[in-house]
């Protein structure tokens, strides 16, 4: 017993090498899943190493030996060439333009999914550096969240994409901001732009958060800090494109980079605000008509790109990409003008993942897969009150569960069904374990809760009302009414209606979450306003 | 209600802060084990994504085709003639020669499997059927069959045995190690087998032993033994423990007729179809022996096939003289256990019992193969937290001895995750009290120790990377064999030792007691 009371009050729990045990563990499953399904993107990636490494730099951004064509800025390319040093060392074959084409040895398979499974050391390492401050239970809890987020798992190491590596570089960037330090958050945040421009959307957001920082500290000083950053930006920028510019290839560049010809919606509709503004445009038209109404059914789908002059739409105006960037800048603005007048560093992580939910929402050719923008920065501050942890609960299963339709052969299926699972389990008690000890303090020592680090006043509150975590009765109605949704369309719809419809199950899938995102967009708008 | 679970995290706090594990634990047991069996039951999944035994290689194929035919052939013949060689149930391609249950057990996922996919059970032309719905369905006959019965069995082990008697983190880590027992998920989910059932039902019956449920655990165990043969490396404990414990009370001899007529009653309800002619049982009862097959098989490490390194018993002896050899050897090994247990029954002594009495049938007994260390595994796990190093290490050499074998099945990485998935398991952060504490074993040892588990890392490398000469073609497996023999022993006599230890301390608290 002595030996327990001597123990320093700084304890193991919280150190790189408890980090380290999460990390290998979820590899060991990362480890046992390559041989699951890969998606197309398995071949994307492995096309790019062969034309990063068998072609000059001046033609990567042109060639066309496969439909997989490079679309992702340079640093993702100079990443892929770096990989092809090793998978030409492993299998030639694999960086080969012509041969290797939908080549699907072992070798190739093994090579490129324990390449994604290595770079989620970036996720790991940015994760650890991002929880330093907080004390070993928050930090444990944050990095089994992440862990254990079926998310990863699904779109990294089944689908097959690089998004742990990617996420790793941003939440690099935030813990760069969250200790204050501005230049170097911006520069890696530079960096990751240059790596995957789709992050873009929280550009915003740091530009006017960093502004507003450099214009603090008296003006000749933060002036000359705002052209430091503005050169490091250019720096890292020139890093990327000077070499296609040299090369006169920079507009094919941009060219690939944005490819404009793609729709309002991906092939399997992203739970947002669109799949909304579709199903009125049908019900309107099908009102319509039955009211004797002669309405045109459209010409044009609005997955498929924007076909001359038709609108995808039969009785809503149609949407075009400048609609969407305006309404994702005029949604993110709440968060640039809490950011503008009070940029403390203890929000930006929260205001990042509020840019990344509004180009979620209201974006265009959204990708489902882009929800884990969100919701892996959110897992950051989910432990910082028992709301946010309430919310966290309920976005997470929902994102999640929209990722569902990825994996649609039948082996994959429990995998996705227990992954989800065990997440929720995970999170359930997580939140709970760490409420109740919340509750135990804020019950046993009321004075120390002027130095309770929670950042909105109602959360204290509710802390201290009741210590336990519990989902209130229409968040548990909404979670079993996913349970409905997934048994119809797995079982029931085949079961009654047979091949009639194919459509109606993910179309419910999508609706059915986009509420749930909605619900999670509006209630961190409300977060981020009730801020002080 | 607030306040008492608040009292009970204040009191945990002290110990359990620190732990990474914390948030697992600080609710009750069960909400632990669910979060514990998911997981256990997500890699098991992921495990059974990989080739089984004999995947698509003609004409025997492996283990999995053999529970295919099976099912085939009880799905399609009526239950006389499941172990009758006839035109339409060739014994000798996979022949039946497990005991009914195992073939009732077949038949229920036949049905299944014809529900969904008829073309994989339907007589003659299924014969190496191999299809991507198939394996699916296959790989989920082995899973549900988990779910059924190893699952609640080892929640049931885990509250009778262990609550109250531990911290949380504790028993969270001991149902760690025996849901994740990387060997057995290995067998049953990668190579294919339904170890899972007659392992489920044996901890069920050890449970219901450990609950004062004797009939109960005898039904639990007959069933056990109907489903594989080999459960009866357990059945020296239960024998002695229960005898042992029946000669304690009143009335011996109608204690032990009452459980003599639970196993009997099983064994008749399970045998009901062949027991109405002798000629049926008797032929039932050959196929469940065959001597035929040898002394051992493939390169395992036992007493037998290691030392015919330098005596050669399949030539010195014929193989009835092997048969009662082979069974002298073993009844004298688990005799100490025996007596111990008949001497003075307890709960922490009879699952030692079990681990004894296994591994004398491992390291003895006849036609052993090396999937047979699954079996002193169990009670191992079972024991983890009284002897977490034996247990370590066992494993590890245990993982050894199957390695060839992995190979043959081409699981090589399945084998190397759940190996370091084991690994990190038993190190968790704050998953066991005295992993944290800083031991000081002597020097030696620890060399010893680590030079051994070098050793073992070696062989597996030097297994996968090199040829071994032509003149000894096995030669590795020999020496994986040897090294995996030598830490078994060791192992047996540790625990012998340690079992009738347990009788002195035992002793010595009942004078202590007398004292007071």
């Amino acid at each position: 017993m002595e030996e327990k009371l001597q123990r320093p009050h700084k304890n193991p729990g919280g150190t790189l090498q408890s980090m380290a045990w999460y990390a290998l563990v979820a590899a060991c499953i990362k480890l046992l899943l390559i041989p699951s399904y890969h998606s197309t993107d398995f071949e994307v990636h492995r096309n790019w190493l062969a034309l990063t490494h068998s072609l000059p730099l001046s033609q990567w951004y042109s060639d066309e030996t496969s439909p997989w064509t490079l679309d992702y800025p340079p640093f993702f390319a100079y990443f892929e060439r770096f990989l092809s040093i090793f998978a030409n060392l492993i299998d030639p074959t694999i960086v080969n333009l012509r041969q290797g084409l939908n080549y699907n040895s072992n070798t190739v398979i093994y090579f490129q999914r324990m390449t994604v499974i290595v770079s989620d050391l970036c996720l790991f390492f940015a994760l650890y550096r991002l929880t330093a401050k907080l004390d070993s239970g928050k930090r444990n809890l944050i990095w089994v969240l992440v862990a254990s987020s079926p998310g990863l798992f699904i779109v990294d190491h089944v689908h097959f994409q690089y998004n742990g590596f990617l996420l790793g570089i941003l939440l690099l960037s935030l813990s760069f901001l969250e200790e204050g330090r501005d230049l170097m958050g911006g520069f890696v945040f530079a960096v990751l732009l240059c790596f995957k421009h789709l992050f873009a959307v929280a550009a915003p957001v740091y530009f006017v958060y960093l502004l507003s920082r450099f214009s603090r500290g008296g003006f000749l000083k933060g002036f000359g800090r705002a052209l430091v950053m503005g050169a490091v930006v250019a720096l890292v920028f020139a890093a990327a494109f000077g070499p296609f510019v040299y090369y006169g290839q920079i507009q094919q560049v941009i060219h690939r980079m944005f490819p404009f010809g793609r729709g309002l919606c991906h092939a399997y509709w992203a739970p947002n605000f669109w799949v909304f503004y579709i199903i009125l445009d049908k019900g309107l038209a099908f009102l319509l008509r039955k009211l004797g109404f002669n309405i045109q059914a459209p010409a044009a789908s609005f997955t498929g790109g924007l076909v001359g002059d038709s609108s995808p739409f039969s009785i809503l105006p149609s949407i075009t990409p400048l609609t969407t960037f305006i309404m994702v800048l005029l949604a993110i603005s709440p968060a640039l003008i809490k950011a503008w007048r009070n940029p403390r560093p203890g929000m930006i992580t929260r205001w990042v993942a509020y840019a990344y939910t509004c180009g979620f929402i209201f974006g265009w050719h959204v990708h489902e897969k882009a929800s884990l923008h969100f919701v892996i920065p959110l897992a950051i501050v989910a432990m910082q009150s028992l709301e946010d942890a309430k919310h966290y609960f309920l976005l997470s299963i929902v994102s999640s569960y929209s990722l569902f339709p990825l994996l649609f052969e039948a082996q994959e299926y429990p995998i996705k069904v227990l992954l989800l699972l065990l997440h929720s389990i995970v999170m359930w008690l997580a939140f709970s374990a760490h409420s109740t000890k919340n509750g135990v303090i804020n019950a046993t020592a009321p004075a120390n809760k002027g130095s309770d680090k929670l950042e909105v006043k109602g959360s204290s509150r509710a802390a201290t009302k009741k210590g336990d975590f519990v989902i209130g009765w229409i968040g548990k109605i909404y979670l079993l009414g996913l349970l409905v949704v997934e048994i119809w369309g797995q079982f029931l719809h085949p079961y009654l209606l047979g091949s009639r419809f194919p459509f109606v199950p993910l179309m419910l899938i999508s609706v059915y979450c986009a509420f749930g995102i909605m619900y999670s967009w509006i209630w961190q708008l409300k977060r981020i306003i009730g801020s002080s | 209600m607030g306040k008492s679970t608040g009292k009970k995290v204040m009191k945990n706090e002290d110990g359990d802060d620190c732990d990474g594990w914390w948030w697992l634990v600080h609710k009750n047991i069960g909400a632990s084990f669910l979060c514990i069996a998911v997981f256990a039951f997500l890699v098991r999944v992921a495990v059974s994504f990989h080739p089984y035994s004999g995947a698509g290689n003609p004409p025997k194929y492996g283990d999995y085709e053999a529970q295919r035919h099976w099912m085939e052939i009880t799905l399609n013949l009526p239950a006389k003639e499941w172990y009758h060689n006839s035109t339409t149930n060739d014994l000798n391609y996979w022949g039946l020669d497990y005991p009914p249950l195992t073939a009732y057990q077949s038949y229920v996922h036949g049905l299944f499997l014809r529900i969904f996919h008829p073309e994989s059970v339907s007589l003659f032309t299924s014969r190496g059927h191999e299809s991507y719905f198939g394996k699916l369905l296959m790989r989920w006959t082995v899973l549900s069959s988990d779910i059924l019965f190893l699952f609640p069995a080892v929640f049931c082990f885990v509250v009778v045995y262990y609550t109250g008697r531990g911290r949380r983190s504790d028993i969270a880590w001991l149902i760690a190690m025996i849901l994740l027992n990387p060997c057995l998920i290995l067998i049953d989910h990668g190579h294919f087998q339904y170890n899972c059932i007659s392992l489920g039902l044996t901890i069920g019956a050890v449970a219901a032993i450990l609950s004062d449920k004797e009939l109960v655990a005898c039904v639990l165990f007959s069933l056990a033994l109907n489903h594989k043969q080999m459960s009866a490396y357990f059945a020296p404990a239960f024998f002695s423990h229960l005898l042992g414990k029946c000669l304690r009370r009143r009335n011996p001899i109608l204690e032990v007729s009452k459980l003599g007529l639970a196993v009997v009653g099983t064994f008749a309800i399970v045998w009901w179809p062949y027991i109405h002619s002798m000629d049926a049982f008797l032929g039932v009862l050959s196929r469940l022996a065959p001597f035929e097959r040898g002394l051992y098989e493939d390169y395992v490490a036992n007493f037998w096939c290691t030392t015919s390194v330098l005596i050669k018993w399949k030539r010195l002896f014929t193989i009835k003289s092997m048969k009662l050899l082979s069974f002298w050897a073993t009844i004298l090994t688990c005799l100490p256990s025996m007596i111990q247990q008949i001497w003075s029954p307890s709960n922490l002594g009879f699952l030692y019992g079990l681990l004894n009495s296994s591994f004398s049938f491992y390291l003895f007994s006849f036609q052993v193969h090396e999937k047979s260390i699954l079996l002193p595994l169990l009670p191992a796990s079972l024991l983890a937290l009284e002897e977490p190093f034996h247990f370590r290490w066992l494993t590890h050499y245990a993982l050894l001895s199957m390695f060839p074998l992995m190979c043959r099945d081409k699981l090589i990485l399945p084998y190397m995750a759940l190996f370091a998935l084991f690994y990190l398991l038993y190190y968790a952060p704050g998953g066991r009290e005295d992993t944290r504490k800083m031991q000081s074993p002597s020097s030696l040892r620890s060399f010893m120790l680590s030079f051994l588990v070098l050793c073992s890392l070696f062989l597996h490398l030097v297994y996968i990377t090199l040829h071994p000469p032509d003149k000894y073609p096995f030669l590795f497996e020999a020496v994986i064999m040897l090294l995996c023999f030598s830490q078994f022993i060791l192992l047996t006599v540790y625990t012998n030792a340690k079992q009738w230890m347990l009788l002195k301390h035992s002793t010595l608290m009942d004078k202590d007691k007398k004292l007071v």
